[in-house]
């Protein structure tokens, strides 16, 4: 007698409060609170705001608790949130040359108008574990001084004034912006929906990608021209008011790489840019896709494209985590039936192999 | 902290209107796979959203629902999309496949045949049937406007010569009203014949890859084959154990490790319906019914 | 002038009237041929039927131009109308919308200069809604093509009367093309580019 297997919902609920009560862990322990998140765990909550494109650092500290800190399993709950905003429209291009900079850095040159602030960073720091951060730790008060009123323009525009860098596409006003989370996405792209793809991208999967380019990968000889990290104002421009109206500010890290220059008959050579952009402080995130989307205008700047990091379609049909999990994830479901079909397949092509064989030694047998 | 406030079927009416004119085209151009801006769904990629979609931009109050995985009302799965649309847009649902306005199936069609005043949507993981083939978006979308499918017979030419047979037993590629070839979903290919000329309008919604395509009613579709190698339905030669149907696709049960197999229907409804009616297999039971607890539906 | 205040409404309930409208305009897509009804009633600017209105407020937005015939431009009314309950912009060449409205099927443009989709993007097609005096009598059609069993036929009273003849360039486009659909009052009926239609006698 066979009873056949039922009760699928009264699993999925009692797997639910499993859940629950293992993202809880002991009760020994205080709960997490969103503020310790989001003041301790803070680049963890940036790069969610990030992969998740939404800026809110407490639905991304939300996230982050109920997804018991899986940070993409969180990035996907802010971007399944995001999906049910309305859309009003897109800000005006944000002013990162008027950063308040809390970091920024230039490989490229030994001092730079504004000067090299270190600001936060691991950088330096020795990487040995620190006994006295397990429990009870005063950190020193930060070293103050007057704020510089001194400018901080961006090393690129420096270069650019003497046209030694491509000069920088200025959008026409009022333009359309490309949003790939409100169009379906075509190749080939525009560098405005790369750019979106990018910033959405996993980081790891950039890093490797960027990665692969300093490798050889499609070498692109690139200079960290400038990372800078700070806050700037958000506009929108408001067709009733006639005016942009100030949002608020947001964090943003801009890391603009200095690459490779061009040059031909008619053009005088320079070098050419790649760059990233993100919430936060994103620091790896920023210089991958800075990288990245260097690589993918190879065929814009009359590159050979044959490297994975300058493969448009390759790099963007793979560089979001909330669908490559999920499809890789969804090898758990059950595929009885596909598998049942593929089943009979191979039992039938094992039979007539076995049969074959058998009438082959029959005939050697007999001969 | 905002409390998220949810449309009728979850979806904004903007990305409806969008999906639905998706619909349309889809259905003006048999088999031919229309870009549309999938949303992020509250469940994962690859997990249904694309079907979700679907269902969600023509679902409405007077909709009968009912949502299958493998055949099967009761795959977790089905339960979690079942419970997502009646929890978001209050619509009855059912595992009656004769009483449902709108099916929402991965992998399977039902073997009660479809009517008129019925909509089946499919989930989609890979919409492209030439992907394996040719990974490269920008060369099969040329393939398909070029109705340019040699690599297709190719394949599965080599499978012949290889094995002495086509060796693609799920996802069967299939041409539509005589242009599109398209892919099923990964359906077993015993279901293939059902799409053909079926009654029910058949729509298929594909989220990761962003795809909509649809197979009107009474349409012509059409399993690709060679004279020589004619197209075979594939079912496991036995009846169903519960409820002794003979042209019904099974799944294997595997009893104990000894080599012990029973076979049952894989759609539970059917076999539920033929054991209602007094029919019987080797090994009949009164299936097991779950109780209702907190709240029922389904 | 007429004052958006005194605009006709839009639906009463804007998502359970567009997903009703929507699925008689699937359905009527699914099955060519078959005359489907559009229930919830939308106020309508005067030469738009209530039928067009409806499938407007249910599928035309900001992501959609819509061109509209000498007839409708006219309509200042039509125009604010539009913009007010759906803010899809209105345009003037035919060629990129993904919406015409007909109500004078008398001067229907050549077909050719609507949007007709390529060849690998044969989805970015205009859709004509045409507005025609019946879908119930008038002249006999036979229709045959995807969504038909075997053979539907349908009477309506339609200009242009060549309109099916003139469709016959959807045969030799495929899979470009162009999708009607027809309205009368509250009937609606869709002629995708997959149908063949003939005159029933002669
Ligand atoms: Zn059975």
């Amino acid at each position: 007698m066979y009873v056949a297997v039922k009760g699928g919902e009264r699993a999925i609920e009692n797997a639910h409060r499993l859940l629950a009560n293992a993202r809880r862990g002991s009760h020994n322990v205080p709960e997490v609170t969103l503020d310790q998140i989001s003041e301790q765990l803070g680049l963890a909550v940036d790069r969610v705001m990030s992969e998740g494109s939404l800026y809110d650092r407490e639905l991304a500290a939300l996230a982050i608790k109920q997804a018991r800190g899986d940070l993409i399993e969180a990035i996907f709950l802010v971007r399944a949130f995001r999906a049910t905003l309305p859309r009003f429209g897109a800000s005006e291009p944000v002013e990162t040359g008027a950063m308040r900079v809390q970091r920024r850095v230039s490989s490229t040159f030994k001092d730079i108008p504004g000067g090299q602030i270190l600001g936060p960073t691991f950088d330096y720091t020795h990487r040995l574990l620190d006994p006295s951060l397990a429990e009870g730790f005063v950190p020193e008060a930060p070293a103050t001084a007057e704020a510089s009123s001194a400018p901080t323009p961006r090393v690129t525009d420096i270069l650019g004034r003497d046209g030694l860098i491509e000069s920088s596409p200025q959008a026409e006003k009022g333009a359309s912006v490309g949003d790939l989370t409100r169009e379906p996405l075509n190749f080939p792209a525009d560098r405005d929906l790369r750019l979106q793809n990018l910033a959405r991208g996993d980081e790891g999967f950039l890093l490797a990608m960027g990665y692969s380019t300093q490798r050889g990968y499609g070498r692109n000889h690139p200079f960290a021209g400038e990372i800078r990290f700070g806050e700037v104002e958000v506009e929108f421009f408001a067709e009733d008011a006639g005016f942009a109206v100030p949002l608020g500010s947001i964090e943003l890290t801009e890391c603009q790489m200095v690459n490779q220059f061009k040059g031909s008959a008619t053009e005088a050579p320079c070098f050419t840019r790649g760059y990233g952009l993100a919430f936060g402080q994103s620091e790896r995130k920023t210089m991958s896709m800075a990288l990245v989307d260097r690589a993918l205008r190879a065929r814009e700047l009359g590159e050979e494209a044959a490297a994975p990091a300058q493969d448009e379609e390759f790099v963007m049909s793979h560089s979001d985590n909330v669908q490559a999990t999920g499809f890789v994830e969804h090898l758990k479901l059950p595929h009885y039936v596909d598998f049942q079909s593929e089943l009979g397949l191979l039992r039938k092509l094992r039979q007539e192999f076995t049969d074959a064989n058998a009438a082959e030694s029959m005939k050697e047998a007999a001969e | 902290m905002n409390a998220p406030a949810y449309n009728f079927a979850y979806l904004d009416e903007q990305t409806k209107r969008m999906i639905r004119r998706a619909i349309l085209k889809a259905i003006a151009i048999p088999g031919y796979q229309v870009p549309f801006a999938s949303r992020e769904m509250p469940m994962p990629y690859g997990w249904g959203t694309g079907g979700v979609q679907v269902t969600a931009a023509i679902l409405g109050p007077k909709d009968v629902l009912k949502v299958i995985d493998q055949g099967s009302d009761d795959t977790t799965n089905a339960i979690s999309i079942r419970k997502f649309f009646a929890k978001t847009a209050g619509v009855a649902t059912t595992t009656a496949t004769e009483d449902a306005t709108v099916i929402q199936t991965r992998h399977r069609i039902p073997e009660t045949a479809l009517h008129e005043n019925q909509v089946l949507v499919y989930q989609v993981p890979i919409p492209e049937p030439l992907r394996f083939l040719e990974p490269r978006e920008t060369e099969t979308r040329r393939m398909h406007a070029l109705a340019e499918y040699g690599l297709m017979h190719v394949k599965l030419y080599e499978d012949i010569a290889r094995f002495g047979h086509i060796a693609t037993a799920y996802a069967y590629p299939v041409k539509v009203n005589a242009r599109y070839v398209m892919d099923p979903s990964p359906t077993p290919k015993f279901d293939n014949p059902k799409m053909d000329n079926c009654p029910a309008l058949q729509l298929f919604g594909a989220g990761r890859e962003k795809r909509i395509y649809a197979i009107p009613p009474y349409t012509t579709v059409v399993s690709l084959d060679f004279e020589d190698h004619p197209f075979e339905p594939y079912r496991f030669n036995a009846p169903c154990a519960l409820c002794g149907a003979e042209n019904s696709y099974l799944d294997e049960i595997v009893t104990d490790d000894k080599g012990g197999r029973m076979f049952v229907c894989s759609d539970t409804d059917y076999c539920e319906g033929r054991q209602a009616a007094g029919h019987r297999g080797s090994l009949s039971a009164a299936p097991y019914k779950e109780k209702a607890h907190g709240g029922s539906n389904g | 002038m007429t004052t958006i205040a005194e605009l006709p409404p839009g639906f009463v309930d804007k998502v359970l009237s567009a997903q009703s409208t929507f699925r008689s305009v699937m359905d009527a897509m699914a099955r060519p041929g078959s005359v489907q009804r559009i229930v919830p009633m939308a106020g309508a600017p005067a030469m738009m039927m209530r039928g067009t209105a409806a499938i407007a407020l249910t599928l035309f937005d900001h992501d959609t131009p819509i061109w509209l015939d000498a007839r409708m431009t006219e309509s200042s009314d039509v125009v604010k109308w539009l913009k007010f309950h759906t803010g899809a912009p209105v345009v003037q060449d035919c060629s990129i919308a993904s919406f015409a409205l007909i109500s004078d099927g008398a001067a229907l443009p050549a077909l050719e200069r609507f949007a007709l989709g390529s060849n690998e993007y044969p989805d970015r097609s205009t859709t004509l809604i045409v507005q025609v005096d019946s879908l119930a009598a008038g002249r006999g059609f036979e229709l045959r093509g995807p969504g038909i069993d075997s053979v539907a036929t349908l009477q309506a009273a339609i200009r242009p009367a060549d309109l099916f003849e003139r469709l016959r360039v959807n045969e030799a486009l495929f899979p470009r093309g162009i999708d009607v659909v027809l309205v009368a009052d509250d009937a609606v009926v869709a002629i995708p580019r997959t149908t063949r239609v003939v005159n029933k006698e002669s």
